[in-house]
């Protein structure tokens, strides 16, 4: 089926130096993609720049087949930004608050929520499983529940694409294979197209569909099994040891849906 | 009292001022301290000093202004202040604070000079650096009714956009909401309610009225509304009761105002350590 994300001959820069170079990319409808890279190599501009934060300077973005500058169905995309885990925790806003935040440009200018826009900021709050924490304070809630508030907020306005900017960073080991388990549901139930941003390959790669290597160049990008297929270093430079620490023994016997590559 | 209310037109406006001024301060002043920008307020409020002082030299110096009320040039420059506080923060990018002490002390160096080239002090300055009970006009009056209509018009109409502008800048951009225009009349809004305010609490304490009351509720409130609420009541009592204690001891209202907001926020915060320390004790 269709690309729900389509990157063309991206370039771009803050200053002097190219942040991105001659970027090449797409976004299958229904896949769940690993966008990986180490710090610094660009991911979060990648994604701000999909995102309509930072303007485009050099080739071309699409979203949902519409060029990027033409799009305004931005509640079609939920974003879980970077910064999400180093908001001010002592904001005085409940759950139910911020997870409406999420449906401000949907509801539009002037208007207040309706009661099934408030049904579904409910729903939206208890698919991520925080139903008892409703109207507790933002601040009082573990950096794991945070996240998931966040999640929740960006699931509020029915985005058929979900993007998250290293959402497991401040969340405890046991929590993040909850949190994953999550994705996956996200993904395969309700149809939803992830894109996870992370600096940790081996975390990742027996959860999605897809595997995009960044580091300023694109240097790969395909499904799973083909990039398990790779020679690691070879995508990935010297940084690869490091990111590759948590690579065990689940990995043999995984289980990756590739209906992403199917729909192709 | 009540009584004193019903015969003294002066009372009537000082204390239906501060009814107003008690409400939409604090209003104002949650949002400010959320997105911590309690020192634009003291810049503010710096600056319209200036307008005053200029507006008292004015009336002073070229008799045919006699009778020009100076809220206006206080708001005047207060709102010109505001504008370059925001230019100021696009110009040092990296430095976004150095805005706030730069409009300060412009705003006390033109209000110095403009005080002392008015052969200095007088009781009229004195009543706009404390607040005064006696000094609040009719036209005060009108004036403060119309911009609080402007202020909960604006706060109701764009209250989930300002949430959002608030907790998370970078979303309520990517969700596609005009940044930079709603914190702009955000920040001339907060202009003149500090302005309008000086009448009442007094240059030198606007800021006070705007904050502590928030700074009680953000102790105790869940939520975003019941802060705002709870910001409200806070403030209101200050005013009131900071009135009513002015007129009876012949005090300037500035300073019983914050006396009682200050109050507030001490019987909050050992309230809420009371109710912590029992609470663990039996845990
Ligand atoms: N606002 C900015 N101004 C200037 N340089 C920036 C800015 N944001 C990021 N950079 C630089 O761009 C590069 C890519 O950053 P980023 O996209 O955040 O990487 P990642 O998310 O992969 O860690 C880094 O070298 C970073 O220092
Ligand atoms: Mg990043």
């Amino acid at each position: 089926m269709e690309n729900i994300i389509n990157v063309n001959k991206l370039t771009y820069k803050y200053e002097k130096e190219n942040v991105l170079e001659d970027i090449h990319f797409s976004v299958p409808r229904g896949a769940f993609l690993g966008l990986v890279g180490p710090n610094g190599s660009g991911k979060s501009t990648l994604l701000k720049i999909i995102l309509g934060l930072l303007k485009l300077q050099k080739g071309e973005v699409e979203l949902f087949g519409t060029a990027i500058e033409q799009f305004k169905d931005w509640h079609r995309i939920g974003f879980v930004s970077q910064k999400a885990n180093s908001f001010n925790s002592g904001f005085p806003a409940t759950v139910y608050e911020v997870v409406s935040s999420g449906l401000t440009k949907k509801v539009g200018l002037f208007k207040r929520h309706k009661e099934e826009d408030k049904e579904k900021i409910r729903a939206a709050i208890d698919s991520v499983g925080l139903t008892e924490k409703i109207g507790s304070n933002i601040g009082e809630l573990s950096g794991g529940q945070q996240q998931r508030v966040f999640i929740a907020r960006a699931l509020v306005s029915d985005p058929d694409l979900l993007i998250l900017d290293e959402p497991t960073v401040g969340v405890d080991a046991k929590n993040v294979q909850s949190f994953y388990e999550m994705l996956t549901e996200l993904n395969q139930d309700r149809g939803i197209t992830l894109i996870l941003v992370t600096h940790d390959i081996g975390t990742i790669t027996d959860k999605v569909t897809h595997v995009a290597c960044l580091n300023k160049h694109m240097h790969f990008h395909g499904d799973t099994e083909e990039f398990e297929k790779q020679n690691m270093s070879d995508l990935y430079g010297h940084d690869v040891q490091v990111l590759m620490h948590e690579h065990d023994q689940h990995h043999h016997h995984h289980h990756v849906h590739h209906h992403g590559g199917e729909n192709r | 009292m009540i009584e004193a209310i019903f015969k003294y037109e002066f009372l009537q406006n000082a204390f239906l001022t501060g009814a107003i001024i008690g409400i939409i301060a604090p209003l104002l002043g949650v949002y400010i301290v959320v997105r911590r920008l309690s020192l634009i307020a003291d810049a503010l409020s710096h600056v319209t000093l200036a307008g005053i002082a200029a507006s008292l030299l004015l009336e002073k110096r070229l008799l045919f202004t006699t009778g020009l009320n100076p809220i206006y040039l206080g708001m005047t420059f207060s709102v010109i202040g505001s504008l370059f506080i925001e230019k100021l923060r696009t110009v040092y990018k990296h430095y976004q604070e150095l805005a706030i002490p730069i409009i300060l002390s412009s705003g006390i160096g033109l209000g110095v000079i403009f005080i002392s080239l008015a052969d200095g002090f007088n009781t009229d300055l004195y009543s706009y650096l404390f607040g005064s009970v006696s000094a609040v006009s009719r036209t005060d009056l009108v004036i403060i009714i119309i911009i609080s209509v402007i202020v909960v018009a604006f706060i109701t109409l764009l209250y989930k956009e300002l949430f959002l502008l608030s907790f998370d800048e970078e979303h309520a951009k990517a969700s596609g909401i005009a940044v930079k225009s709603l914190h702009f009349f955000f920040i001339v809004l907060v202009a003149l309610v500090i302005a309008a305010s000086m009448r009442i609490v007094g240059i030198l304490l606007v800021s006070s009225l705007m904050t502590l009351p928030v700074a009680a509720s953000i102790r105790i409130a869940k939520g975003f509304k019941q802060t705002i609420l709870l910001s409200m009541v806070f403030g209101e009592v200050s005013v009131l009761g900071g009135l009513t204690i002015s007129y009876y001891l012949d005090l300037a209202p500035g300073g019983t105002i914050v006396v009682i907001a200050v109050l507030i926020l001490i019987l909050v915060i050992l309230l809420k350590k009371m109710y912590q320390w029992k609470h663990e004790v039996r845990e």
